[in-house]
């Protein structure tokens, strides 16, 4: 490695090929010619095609329990944007204590899924380690309280998901059981010690040390009046755009590339945008929860954040959102008179999109008059974030050709990891591997 | 919180809309239609995880006996059953499901020993999957070798448990 950094090669092909076995799928292939980068081209996401097809022919009732199967971290991300599109193909709202548990279910979640990431996956490429195994023989305190506080979003998903893994007990309407109060007192004594994990998890994010690099992002997500954003609310970007859900299609289009099966969204005549934590925070910072800004503030960030390295201390400050949301929720529950509003097939096109872990969800089905759905589209975060991982690589990259190629390796995929993105839903076997040309 | 008592817990993972990749759960399902040993007792339960590591680790928490069964890309024919105990061997990270994204099955092993987490007894099977596409449906040698893991299993448990 030493020769490749005393004599920089004049043209350079590196490729992190993340595919190995899977023909087809994911991979990050970079060009490097005279010491400036010359192409990037990121392929890590298959969209959910063979879920759409699976899908036409069944009934409405059925896509929750479908979709939900489409990703082993984010099912209820994916129950909650086909049940949104549904109840408004049906004219159906949900309100009360049945949307508030919408709310909680999902922050399960966000609970979920972000100690994940936080912990397993992003905090060892900050403090230097090749993986959480390798961090916990140094930090095993850390890990284990990274797997209690995720234990915590599990508890919730199951308790009101039915199960864990594919929760079943979501449905068009509401649920098929709601939970009666003291059922929840239980969730309410775990989520006060997980309040202030989430907490330390903040400060704990704050002190790792971060590359300087910001970009000028369009960030999207939804944006309610009355709360921050989770299962509801209108589609906003930083740069004015402000839509109903119903009007995604006429302002973002996915795009063909041709190095990938996989489809890349765009903004319509603007390109690239951003979704997941950093978006949804840098355009509803103003409706956090008083702790949740305050411990942003504390960690140094302002109310707009452009690092996507420090996407991790976002998510932290999420994570800590939730478990102070899941709390109030829990505080103010009424059980509801039924656990769910009737529904009446019709014929129509439904319009559903809330915010997964990773970013918007949207869904789109068109149903006949009984109620079988002739047509679904699903748009994932992470189709959504890809054209913007690339930007960030071709800024990212050219301060870093002198370094050694696997510290290259690294860093780029440190540079993709900060979105998180969805690889295991696409490609199941993953080896990085560099060639130079 | 429920079966933390159960000594005996069979995991099976995987997504059975990725074709190969649901091996693990039709295993669950052979099972499910066999005459377990103490299954009327019950100490043995049958569990169905994704494959996400960090719920895993909670999955067999309090079992004294775990086997797991999952798919396996470990560059063998097609319907090839491995047995590994993590016991006497670690776990290669790329014989199961690895991304940057999801924490599988080998780093949930690896990082449990490290914590001191690993059951009492732990045995993993893999069958190796000829196609994880998406899609329903096992490929032919992955479909012959379910009833086959099913058996060895059952054979596995009329043993006592290793050290037990």
């Amino acid at each position: 490695m030493s020769s490749e950094t005393a004599a920089k090669p004049r043209s350079r092909t590196i490729k992190v090929d993340y595919l190995a076995r899977v023909e087809g799928e994911g991979a990050l292939y970079l060009r490097v010619k005279n010491g400036q980068v010359a192409d990037v081209k990121l392929k890590i996401f298959e969209p959910p095609r063979f879920f759409e097809a699976f899908l036409r022919g069944r009934k409405f009732t059925e896509a929750p329990d479908i979709t939900a199967r489409i990703c082993g971290i984010c099912p209820i991300a994916y129950q909650m944007s086909s049940v949104n599109a549904m109840e408004d193909a049906l004219g159906v709202q949900v309100e009360g204590p049945l949307r508030e548990l919408r709310r909680l279910i999902y922050c399960g979640e966000w609970i979920e899924s972000h100690v994940l990431h936080i912990y397993m996956l992003h905090a060892p490429d900050f403090l230097g380690y090749q993986d959480a195994i390798q961090m916990a023989r140094d930090y095993p305190e850390v890990v284990q309280q990274g797997l209690k506080l995720k234990k915590i979003g599990n508890e919730i998903v199951r308790l009101l998901g039915g199960r864990e893994i594919h929760p079943i007990n979501v449905r068009v309407g509401g649920f098929y059981r709601t939970p009666r109060k003291r059922e929840l007192a239980d969730l309410a004594e775990q989520l006060k010690w997980a309040r202030d994990a989430a907490l330390e998890t903040v400060r704990w994010t704050a002190g790792l040390p971060f590359p300087d690099f910001q970009r000028a992002y369009e960030f999207v997500a939804l944006r309610h009046p009355d709360e921050y954003p989770l299962h509801a609310g209108r589609i906003v970007s930083s740069s004015g755009l402000d839509i109903p859900v119903q009007e995604y299609d006429q302002h973002f289009e996915e795009e063909h590339v041709g190095y990938s099966n996989a489809l890349q969204s765009v903004l319509r005549g603007r390109g690239a945008y951003h979704v997941g934590p950093m978006a949804r925070y840098s355009l509803n910072f103003d409706k956090l929860s008083p702790l949740a800004q305050e411990a942003a503030r504390e960690a140094g960030l302002g109310p707009v954040c452009n690092n996507p390295f420090q996407s991790i201390i976002v998510r932290s400050v999420e994570t800590l959102y939730a478990c102070d949301e899941a709390l109030r929720i829990i505080d103010e529950y009424q059980e509801p008179d039924r656990p769910a509003v009737p529904v009446e097939p019709r014929a129509g096109v439904g319009y559903g999109a809330s915010e997964a872990p990773r970013g918007l969800l949207y869904h789109r089905y068109k149903l006949d008059d009984a109620g079988i759905i002739q047509d679904a589209k699903i748009v994932p975060p992470t189709s959504q974030n890809q054209k913007t991982i690339e930007e960030d690589l071709w800024d990212f990259v050219p301060g870093r050709l002198d370094l050694p190629k696997d510290e290259l390796t690294w860093q780029c995929e440190q540079a993709i990891r900060n979105y998180d993105p969805c690889i295991s839903c696409a490609t199941h076997f993953l080896k990085l591997e560099i060639q130079e040309e | 919180m429920a079966h933390t008592s159960t000594p005996v817990r069979i995991i099976g993972l995987g997504n059975r809309y990725r074709r190969d990749d649901g091996a693990g759960l039709a295993v669950l399902q052979e099972l499910a239609g066999r005459d377990l040993p103490g299954q009327d007792l019950p100490s043995v339960e049958l569990r169905a995880e994704s494959g996400e590591g960090a719920a895993l680790m909670e999955a067999w928490q309090g079992a004294q006996r775990v086997i797991l069964v999952d798919a396996v890309q470990a560059g063998g024919v097609p319907g090839t059953i491995y047995r590994l105990d993590p016991w006497e061997q670690p776990i290669p990270t790329e014989f199961f499901h690895y991304s940057t994204h999801a924490f599988s099955l080998a780093e949930a092993v690896e990082l449990a020993r490290v914590l001191g987490q690993l059951p009492p007894a732990l045995v993993i099977y893999g069958i190796q999957g000829a196609d994880f596409g998406a899609g329903e449906g096992l490929s032919p040698p992955v479909a012959a070798a379910v009833p086959a893991v099913a058996d060895r299993i059952l054979q596995e448990l009329a043993q006592p448990m290793p050290g037990g």
